[in-house]
């Protein structure tokens, strides 16, 4: 081993989306790192496990994936960023200890590089199929952030964001990957250290008599504390009030978890991301994210050289849901085109923001393999008929 | 056992996850010295009369102060069950996480700030049932923690349930006609496992109890102690053994102390003898030791 090498290693590197994803994480200041091995997200813990020392982190190959959640969490009240990786079969062991993360407002990212499933399903082989699990698999009402990379640059880039929206609003952030996003080998640029966004845990200056751990700001979000410091915090996973005490009682209830989910919706036009691609003139706007944006952009091209008009809108952001631009569009156009791999998922999203006033016409893969984009196409030209 | 039974037969727990039954404000006329340590302003607790929990946490604040560790640098983890509620009212950091989990947020928050003195204070269904994965590997990985399972052979917060505990025999609400399986020997587990200190007393060795607390928390590495504790709600009811103080009693007539014993000998049966003292106390490299040795080495440090 030589000598440390820094959290962001500058410079043009070809690396696949699991290793930019690691990459990411430790450019931004992630500097623990719990996970269990999983195909195909197996390479980020790999990656953290060689690159902890550099940052002088702190990397742990947990008993699963309950446990590598549940350490995250730790980690992160005791100050420092944290993240794991998984993919489905250990995603859905995370769901409990998310809930934790999103009821105590603990700062983590979890990136899951998904793969075929229900159950052990194809391990090596792509699916988008944990979009809906990622929006509600954890038990109560929540919000959540899930961003979905569509390259191995995108998984740098989307990590660091990841970790400054857990950073801002106070919970655990998804990274949506997928197999083929996560596996595949292309040019990462890295810029140089004092070019990467790194937004700091907001941590309060109160003394601690009189600080009360959940005690919103105005943007619905609480300021901050590490264990250590002095302040005898009381962090629950019961339903608590702002002194962080356990209040079980259904007007407490209606106090907080209302905030959890406002915090994320009054704040959505910040959060949201898209991309989008001649949509002011579409009458056809295909609807796509993470890997199925590549070969949708493909249909789009050979549909507008059959001469339609038809526009790209790829979700940078899944979670929150860009209700607002598919509410609009659907008020102008004749229908959308959703691809995705799996049989039905962020589709019923765009459903149900279409309202009925476009039509919406799904893509569904069964998983193994990205769609073809003839197609894609086919639905395309059915949409504009 | 439902919640209105438990609370009908005067339970301030056990029958539901959050029971908390409406007391008069003792505050003004019990004020302890140890109040310091305790989130006062949270009392009265939801722990039933002669509960063992309580005496627990007594010994434990105690053993906060004798060990001489500046207070701030605790971090007080727990799972969920009426053990679990603890870190709710020790006036410390406290996290009250998952059930089962407390070990391995624990283990994230010590190896994040290995300056905290992290104390995983829980239940034997918490650590052992739901919790047993991450309890061994700590325990294996010698993880510099303290862990405090407070055993009282029951799962007293969803009503008295089989626990992995409950001795061969005994009644719960699972176990109408009697156990059919057998118990973890916990301490056996645990040092087979790999742990650095292993301690068992019960809920009447307040003392001892202190002591060992003492020496867990000044010890490096993964320290286990055991405190057999009375459910009276629960289990001695089940098992019609009368109240927690009728419990004590029967600690203090069957405890034999037997420091040094080979842990392998040392399972509890129902209304058997305890065998109780320190079983192991060694030093061993921790997981943080191990991980810097490995580092300079690789290093030409
Ligand atoms: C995942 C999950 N399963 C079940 C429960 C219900 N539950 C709460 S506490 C408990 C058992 C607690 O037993 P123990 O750890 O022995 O604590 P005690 O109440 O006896 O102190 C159970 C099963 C839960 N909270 N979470
Ligand atoms: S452990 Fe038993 S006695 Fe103690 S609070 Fe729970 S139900 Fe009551
Ligand atoms: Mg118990």
């Amino acid at each position: 081993m030589s000598e440390p090498r820094g959290a962001v290693l500058t410079g043009e590197h070809f690396m696949n989306g699991d290793v930019a994803a690691a990459e990411g994480a430790l450019a931004v200041g992630c500097t623990f790192f719990a996970g269990y091995p999983i195909t195909p997200a197996t390479e980020v813990a790999e990656r953290m496990s060689e690159r902890m020392p550099d940052v002088e982190g702190i990397f742990i190959q947990m008993e699963d994936e309950i446990a590598s959640m549940g350490a995250i969490l730790g980690a992160s009240w005791a100050g420092r960023k944290s993240m794991t990786s998984t993919s489905g079969p250990g995603f859905s062991l995370m769901m409990e200890n998310l809930g934790l993360g999103v009821m105590t407002e603990t700062p983590c990212v979890l990136v899951n590089v998904q793969r075929g499933g229900p159950s052990t399903g194809l391990p090596t082989l792509v699916g988008q199929q944990d979009m809906m699990q990622a929006r509600w698999g954890s038990h109560g009402d929540y919000e959540i952030i899930a961003l979905c990379p569509n390259s191995p640059q995108e998984c740098f880039d989307l990590t660091i964001d990841a970790f400054n929206l857990s950073e801002t609003y106070r919970l655990p952030v998804l990274v949506m990957s997928d197999e083929v996003v996560g596996h595949m080998t292309e040019k990462v640029v890295i810029p140089p250290e004092d070019q990467i966004a790194r937004i700091e845990r907001r941590i309060t200056d109160a003394a601690p008599a009189d600080y009360l751990p959940y005690q919103p700001e105005e943007n619905l979000v609480p300021l901050m504390v590490a264990a250590g410091q002095g302040y005898r915090i009381h962090v629950t996973g019961l339903t608590h009030d702002e002194r962080g005490y356990p209040e079980v009682v259904a007007p407490v209830q209606q106090r907080m978890v209302p905030r959890l989910i406002e915090k994320i919706r009054k704040n959505a036009e910040q959060i949201i991301r898209y991309e989008s691609d001649g949509i002011a003139e579409a009458e056809v706007v295909v609807v796509c994210y993470g890997i199925t944006s590549r070969v949708a952009q493909l249909a789009v091209e050979m549909a507008r050289q059959q001469g339609r008009r038809v526009g790209l809108l790829r979700l940078i952001v899944a979670w929150p849901f860009p209700e607002r631009v598919i509410r609009e569009l659907a008020t102008r156009i004749k229908g959308f085109v959703v691809p995705e791999i799996n049989l039905g998922q962020m589709v019923y999203e765009v459903e149900r923001c279409a309202a009925g006033r476009a039509r919406t016409i799904h893509v569904p893969h069964a998983g193994g393999a990205v769609h073809d984009p003839e197609t894609i196409l086919a639905r395309i030209e059915e949409a504009s008929s | 056992m439902n919640q209105k039974a438990a609370t009908a037969a005067g339970a301030g727990a056990g029958g539901s996850d959050t029971a908390a039954p409406p007391a008069p404000d003792v505050r003004e006329a019990h004020a302890h010295p140890k109040d310091r340590l305790l989130r006062s302003d949270r009392l009265p607790h939801i722990w039933c009369p002669t509960c063992g929990i309580g005496t627990c946490v007594s010994s434990f604040v105690e053993a906060i102060e004798e060990s001489g560790i500046p207070e701030e640098r605790f971090a007080v983890v727990s799972g969920i069950g009426c053990t679990g509620r603890v870190a709710g009212y020790v006036n410390l950091d406290s996290f009250h996480t998952t059930h089962g989990r407390a070990i391995p947020f624990a283990t994230g928050l010590h190896l994040a700030n290995p300056k905290l003195k992290v104390v995983v204070f829980s239940g034997d269904g918490d650590l052992v049932a739901i919790g047993g994965n991450h309890l061994i590997h700590a325990a294996r990985r010698n993880i510099d923690i303290t862990i405090i399972c407070v055993n009282n052979f029951i799962y007293g917060m969803t009503g008295g349930q089989l626990a992995p505990t409950t001795p061969h025999g005994a009644r719960t609400t699972t176990s109408p006609y009697g156990n059919s399986e057998y118990p973890f020997n916990v301490p056996h587990l645990v040092a087979s496992c790999g742990a650095t200190y292993v301690a068992r007393w019960t809920a009447l060795h307040v003392r001892r109890m202190k002591q060992a607390m003492v020496a867990a928390l000044s010890h490096r590495g993964f320290s286990f102690i055991e405190v057999i504790a009375p459910c009276s709600t629960l289990y001695a009811r089940k098992n019609r053994l009368g109240t927690g103080t009728d419990l004590m009693k029967f600690y203090h007539d069957n405890c034999e102390v037997r420091h040094g014993a080979n842990t392998a000998e040392i399972d509890i049966g129902f209304q058997e003898k305890i065998v109780v003292g320190k079983f192991v106390d060694i030093e061993k490299p921790t997981f943080l030791d191990r991980m810097g040795a490995n580092l300079a080495q690789r290093r030409g440090r």
